[in-house]
């Protein structure tokens, strides 16, 4: 897949004091992935062409993709689709990079959610809502070795934006 | 096309009236914020003023104050001289309890035309906030050199 024509449309910047490769396994692994991310388990190979998948705590699978760049520590992009009949065909694919640099006693993870077309800003809204939330918790778990109980509400918006596409969500 | 506006959204384990003073007390700030120390009395109409070691390097008025709910205030920066050209633009702090957590919404917004402003809060809040959240849940801000995030309005700073 080619990845140049994909414009960001979310970008979020958290710093964290921790290790390059603590974050990187922290984003690549199920191990924490559960505690930080509602419980859900990401499983990667890591490699370009390696499956990404996120599967709920039943074991269905709720994020596919693929890895597309994988430079550990330091950058991995992977395809990002909801595992929701109709999306993809709908919005296209979406791509997600992170970047993760050290500065100075800290380390800077910048997450780039991009598309290869416009999405809509309803649409858009649910990932400004889920990524601070993700990030958050992920940061305080690699400090403090606890993650954050963030009770979130569905995001509304972009699932009423997505049923008036036809597509269908839960 | 869409005004810009930065926002930035963090949830922390804290209470909303320790982020208030956290966000208001330069025994907190100079701590989080590369030794800056907040000036004001925090009244509406008050004014408000930033300092970095000493050097004032922003200024403005309170334009709300809602403790512990929302802050906002007036924000021109006056460092660097195409900055200090331009009028003010504003910052708001939302504080509201999420469960047993805070969320803390953070949007800089009502940018003058074509702000040069934009680039350097867009580097500088991340950082700011992330060291704050830090503080408040471990006890230790981060250790990030303030050079590390090469913001142009901040050269003189870095020189000296």
């Amino acid at each position: 897949m080619k990845s140049d024509n994909f414009k960001p449309a979310i970008i979020y910047t958290i710093y964290i004091a921790s290790t390059l490769d603590k974050v990187w396994q922290a984003l690549t692994t199920a191990e924490f992935s559960r505690k930080y991310f509602s419980g859900l388990a990401v499983e990667a190979e890591l490699k370009v062409g390696g499956a990404f998948i996120v599967r709920t705590p039943d074991g269905s699978v709720h994020i596919g993709g693929e890895v597309i760049e994988c430079d550990p520590p330091r950058r991995l992009t992977i395809t990002w689709n909801v595992n929701w009949p109709g999306l993809i065909e709908k919005l296209g694919p979406t791509l997600v990079t992170y970047e993760i640099e050290q500065a100075g006693g800290a380390v800077k993870l910048t997450q780039i959610q991009s598309h290869d077309r416009p999405i809509d800003d309803d649409i858009l809204s649910g990932g400004r809502q889920g990524w601070p939330a993700i990030l958050s918790s992920l940061k305080s778990v690699l400090e403090t070795g606890e993650a954050l109980v963030i009770k979130m509400e569905p995001p509304q918006r972009m699932l009423a934006a997505l049923k008036k596409m036809g597509i269908a969500t839960p | 096309m869409r005004k810009p506006e930065f926002i930035y959204v963090s949830y922390i384990e804290t209470t909303p009236e320790r982020l208030w003073e956290a966000l208001t007390s330069s025994d907190f700030t100079k701590r989080y914020w590369w030794n800056t120390s907040v000036v004001s009395d925090w009244k509406v109409g008050s004014p408000f003023s930033l300092l970095l070691n000493g050097q004032t390097t922003d200024v403005g008025e309170i334009l709300e104050a809602d403790r512990p709910r929302r802050l906002s205030y007036s924000f021109h920066h006056i460092l660097n001289e195409a900055a200090r050209k331009e009028r003010p633009s504003r910052v708001t702090f939302v504080i509201e309890p999420h469960g047993k957590l805070v969320k803390l919404t953070l949007t800089h917004h009502d940018f003058a035309e074509d702000s040069v402003v934009i680039d350097g809060i867009s580097k500088g809040w991340p950082a700011i906030m992330s060291s704050l959240k830090s503080m408040l849940e471990t006890g230790a801000p981060l250790v990030i050199p303030l050079d590390a995030l090469f913001i142009a309005e901040l050269d003189e700073v870095y020189r000296s």
